[in-house]
C-alpha cells in the first residue's frame, strides 16, 4: 500500500485511474445492456451488424453520432455503403487521428473481421455500394491500354500520369497509388472519399474500373520494370529539367573549373 | 587616329620582335612618376613540361592518341550493344536500381565516346599545342585620305559611267523594280489568315445535343450523376476517330458534376443546372488547360498549370490564380427520353480570352 501511495502523485495516475475507470463501465455496459436485444435474430449477418455496432459506437461515434447520422466532426454514414467503411477503416484513414486538411493513410488498427462487421452495420443505415468481390478487382484478362486511356481522362489530373499522386489547394493532396491494394483503388472510384469526387458505376463501368487497376498494376505495381533507370519521383518533366539543369549543368560547370584551375607550366606558381 | 599619334613608351609589341619568340615578351615599360598607368606588358613566357621534355611530351601524344582511341571503341561499342542487346532485357546497377540494359548501354558509350573526343581535344590543346601568348594591337579603323579621296573619285566616276542621271527611264524602272521585289515575301504573309471569325465563339454543341459519357460512349441520364461525383463528357455525334476530334473537343470539353441543390450560391447556375446537375466547360480562361482537379466537399476545380481555383457552386467564380474570368456554363436539360442534353451552345466564348473577345 505505501508503493502505492507513493505514486498517486505520478504525473499518469490521472490517466491511469481514468482508464480503470472507463473500462470498468464498458466492461459493465457490454455484460449487461445489449444482452436483451441480440436474442431476436440469430443470423450471422444479423449478428454482423450487431458486432460491428459495438464496434461502432466504441470506434466511431463520437464523430459520426450515435446513429451515424454524423455530427459537426464528421459526415454522416447513412448511405455511403460497406464499400466506404471498408475503404476508409481498411486504409486506416478512419478512426481519424486527428483533424486537419486531409486525414492521411496510415497504420490499420482493426482486423478485416472486424472492418467486415462496422461495414455490416455502416451498409444496415441505408443502401449503399458493396465491398466488391475479389473477381471485380482483379486486373487478370482486362484492358491495360484502355485503362490507361480511362485514368489519363479521369484520374491523372490528380494522381499524376502513372499514379504517383499530386498536391491540391490548402493542404490537401491526391495521395499516391503505389502500393495501394486493387480492392481499396476499386471502392475509391465507388466511393469519392474526402475530396475525391466518385466515379459511381453508372459514369464508369465495373469493366472500366477494372481496366484502371489492370493499368495501375502495369505503370505502378511491385514488379513494374522502369527501363529508365532513376525515376526521381516519376513527377514528370519538372523534377527531371531540375535535376538535368542542378547535376548535369553542375557536373559540366565542376568539369571547367577543374580544367582551368591547373595550371600545364612545369614551374607551378 | 594614326599610329604616329601614339606616344611613344605605349606601343611596346613592336620593340619586342627581336625576342625568340617574337611575340611582345621582352622589356616591358615600368611605372614611374612621369608615366603612372605605362603599359607593364605581358609577363615572361613560361614552359610546360612537354615544351622542354620530349619524353613528357611523347607521352601527352600517348595520352591524347589514347583517348581518342577509346572514343573509337566506344562508338563500336555503342553500334555492337545496339544490335546484340534486346531491348527488353533488364539489368540492377547501384544506384540507378533496375534499368533497362540496352539505355544504360547506349548511354554509357555514347557518353564516353563524346567525353573522350573532347577530354583528349583539351588535353592536346592544354600541353602540346603552342601556348605562347600573343598581343594583337588595336589599330585605327579609318581609312587615310588617300583611300578615301579614290573611293570617292571612283564613285563619282562610276555613276557618270552609268548615266543614271541622263537614261531617266533605266533609274526610274529600277528604282520601281527594286521597291516591288519585297511585296512577293509580303504577299505570303496572307497564309497566316484567315482570320479566325466567330470559330472562337462557337462550338460544337447546340439546342438538343445528348451529353455523351467519355468513358462509356453513351449518353447520360440524371440518375447515372451521383452528388459528389465527376464526369468527362462529349457532344453527341463527335467520335474519337473523326478527323477534327482533338480540334473540337478542345472547345467542347465539358465536366459534369452534381451538386445539391440548396449548395448552389449562383442564380444563373441553378437556373441554368438540372436537379443540381451543373456542366462547366474542362478549358481554363486563363491559358487554356484542361481543368479538372475537383475537390467534391468544397466544390473548387483546380486548374495544374496555374493553380487558377474556380468555385463551381458560386457559378465557377476564380477565387485564386492568374484566371480572368469565370468557367463558361453550358444550360443544360432533359429531352423526352430522359437524357441529359444541352439546351444550346455557351453563352460567351470558351477558353483563354483574345483580342477581340469583349
Amino acid at each position: 500500500m505505501k508503493k502505492l501511495s507513493a505514486r498517486r502523485r505520478h504525473p499518469l495516475a490521472a490517466v491511469v485511474v481514468l482508464l480503470l475507470a472507463l473500462a470498468a463501465t464498458g466492461g459493465l455496459y457490454a455484460a449487461f445492456a445489449p444482452a436483451g436485444k441480440a436474442q431476436a435474430d440469430e443470423t450471422s449477418q444479423s449478428l454482423g451488424i450487431t458486432e460491428g455496432q459495438k464496434l461502432y459506437s466504441v470506434g466511431c461515434a463520437s464523430c459520426h453520432g450515435t446513429g451515424g447520422q454524423g455530427s459537426s466532426d464528421g459526415p454522416s454514414l447513412v448511405g455511403v455503403g460497406a464499400a466506404a467503411v471498408d475503404f476508409q477503416v481498411g486504409t486506416g484513414r478512419m478512426p481519424a487521428q486527428q483533424p486537419g486538411a486531409q486525414i492521411p493513410r496510415k497504420k490499420v488498427i482493426y482486423t478485416q473481421a472486424e472492418i467486415d462487421q462496422l461495414a455490416a452495420y455502416i451498409a444496415s443505415l441505408g443502401a449503399g455500394p458493396a465491398i466488391p468481390t475479389k473477381n471485380q478487382v482483379s486486373p487478370e484478362g482486362a484492358d491495360i491500354a484502355k485503362g490507361g486511356e480511362l485514368f489519363r481522362t479521369n484520374c491523372a489530373q490528380c494522381h499524376n500520369f502513372t499514379g504517383k499522386g499530386g498536391a491540391l489547394t490548402h493542404g490537401k493532396y491526391a495521395p499516391s497509388l503505389e502500393g495501394v491494394d486493387p480492392k481499396h483503388i476499386y471502392e475509391a472510384m465507388q466511393t469519392g472519399p474526402q475530396n475525391m469526387p466518385s466515379f459511381p458505376d453508372t459514369t464508369l463501368t465495373e469493366k472500366n474500373k477494372q481496366d484502371i487497376i489492370a493499368y495501375l498494376d502495369a505503370v505502378n505495381g511491385d514488379d513494374t520494370e522502369s527501363p529508365g533507370g532513376l525515376e526521381l519521383g516519376g513527377l514528370g518533366p519538372v523534377s527531371e529539367g531540375l535535376f538535368g539543369w542542378i547535376f548535369g549543368l553542375g557536373t559540366l560547370v565542376a568539369v571547367a573549373v577543374w580544367v582551368a584551375a591547373r595550371t600545364a607550366k612545369a614551374k607551378k606558381s | 587616329m594614326s599610329s604616329q599619334d601614339i606616344p611613344e613608351e605605349n606601343v611596346p609589341a613592336e620593340r619586342a620582335s627581336d625576342d625568340h619568340a617574337g611575340h611582345g615578351h621582352g622589356p616591358v615599360a615600368v611605372a614611374d612618376e612621369q608615366n603612372p598607368f605605362a603599359d607593364p606588358g605581358l609577363p615572361p613566357h613560361e614552359h610546360r613540361i612537354q615544351d622542354i621534355d620530349e619524353r613528357a611530351a611523347k607521352r601527352s601524344e600517348r595520352l591524347v592518341a589514347m583517348l581518342f582511341v577509346l572514343s573509337m571503341v566506344a562508338t563500336v561499342g555503342f553500334i555492337a550493344s545496339y544490335v546484340a542487346i534486346p531491348n527488353d532485357k533488364s539489368v540492377y546497377i547501384f544506384p540507378l536500381g533496375h534499368i533497362s540494359a540496352l539505355n544504360f548501354a547506349l548511354g554509357m558509350c555514347l557518353g564516353v565516346a563524346l567525353f573522350s573526343i573532347g577530354a583528349g581535344a583539351v588535353h592536346w590543346a592544354r600541353t602540346l599545342m603552342s601556348d605562347v601568348e600573343i598581343a594583337d594591337e588595336r589599330h585605327p579603323i579609318e581609312a587615310s585620305p588617300e583611300v578615301k579621296a579614290k573611293v570617292l573619285a571612283d564613285f563619282k566616276d562610276g555613276a557618270k559611267e552609268s548615266a543614271l542621271g541622263r537614261r531617266k527611264l533605266i533609274r526610274n524602272t529600277m528604282f520601281g523594280a527594286l521597291a516591288l521585289f519585297p511585296l512577293s515575301g509580303v504577299v505570303l504573309l496572307r497564309d497566316l489568315g484567315p482570320l479566325p471569325g466567330t470559330k472562337l465563339r462557337h462550338t460544337l454543341w447546340s439546342k438538343g445535343k445528348l451529353l455523351v459519357n467519355m468513358n462509356t460512349n453513351e449518353p447520360l441520364r440524371p440518375s447515372d450523376v451521383a452528388v459528389g461525383s465527376l464526369t468527362f463528357v462529349k457532344p453527341e455525334g463527335l467520335e474519337e476517330h473523326d478527323e477534327d476530334f482533338q480540334k473540337e473537343i478542345a472547345k467542347a470539353a465539358l465536366m459534369i458534376i452534381r451538386l445539391q441543390p440548396e449548395d448552389i450560391k449562383d442564380k444563373q447556375e441553378l437556373e441554368w443546372s438540372y436537379q443540381g446537375i451543373v456542366a462547366y466547360s474542362k478549358i481554363c480562361t486563363h491559358v487554356g488547360c484542361p481543368i479538372s482537379l475537383y475537390e467534391q466537399q468544397t466544390h473548387h476545380a483546380l486548374c495544374p498549370c496555374h493553380q487558377s481555383t474556380f468555385d463551381l457552386s458560386d457559378g465557377a467564380r476564380v477565387i485564386f490564380g492568374p484566371a480572368g474570368h469565370a468557367l463558361p456554363q453550358l444550360q443544360i436539360g432533359v429531352n423526352a427520353e430522359g437524357y441529359l442534353e444541352a439546351l444550346s451552345d455557351f453563352k460567351e466564348p470558351v477558353g483563354p480570352a483574345f483580342w477581340e473577345r469583349g
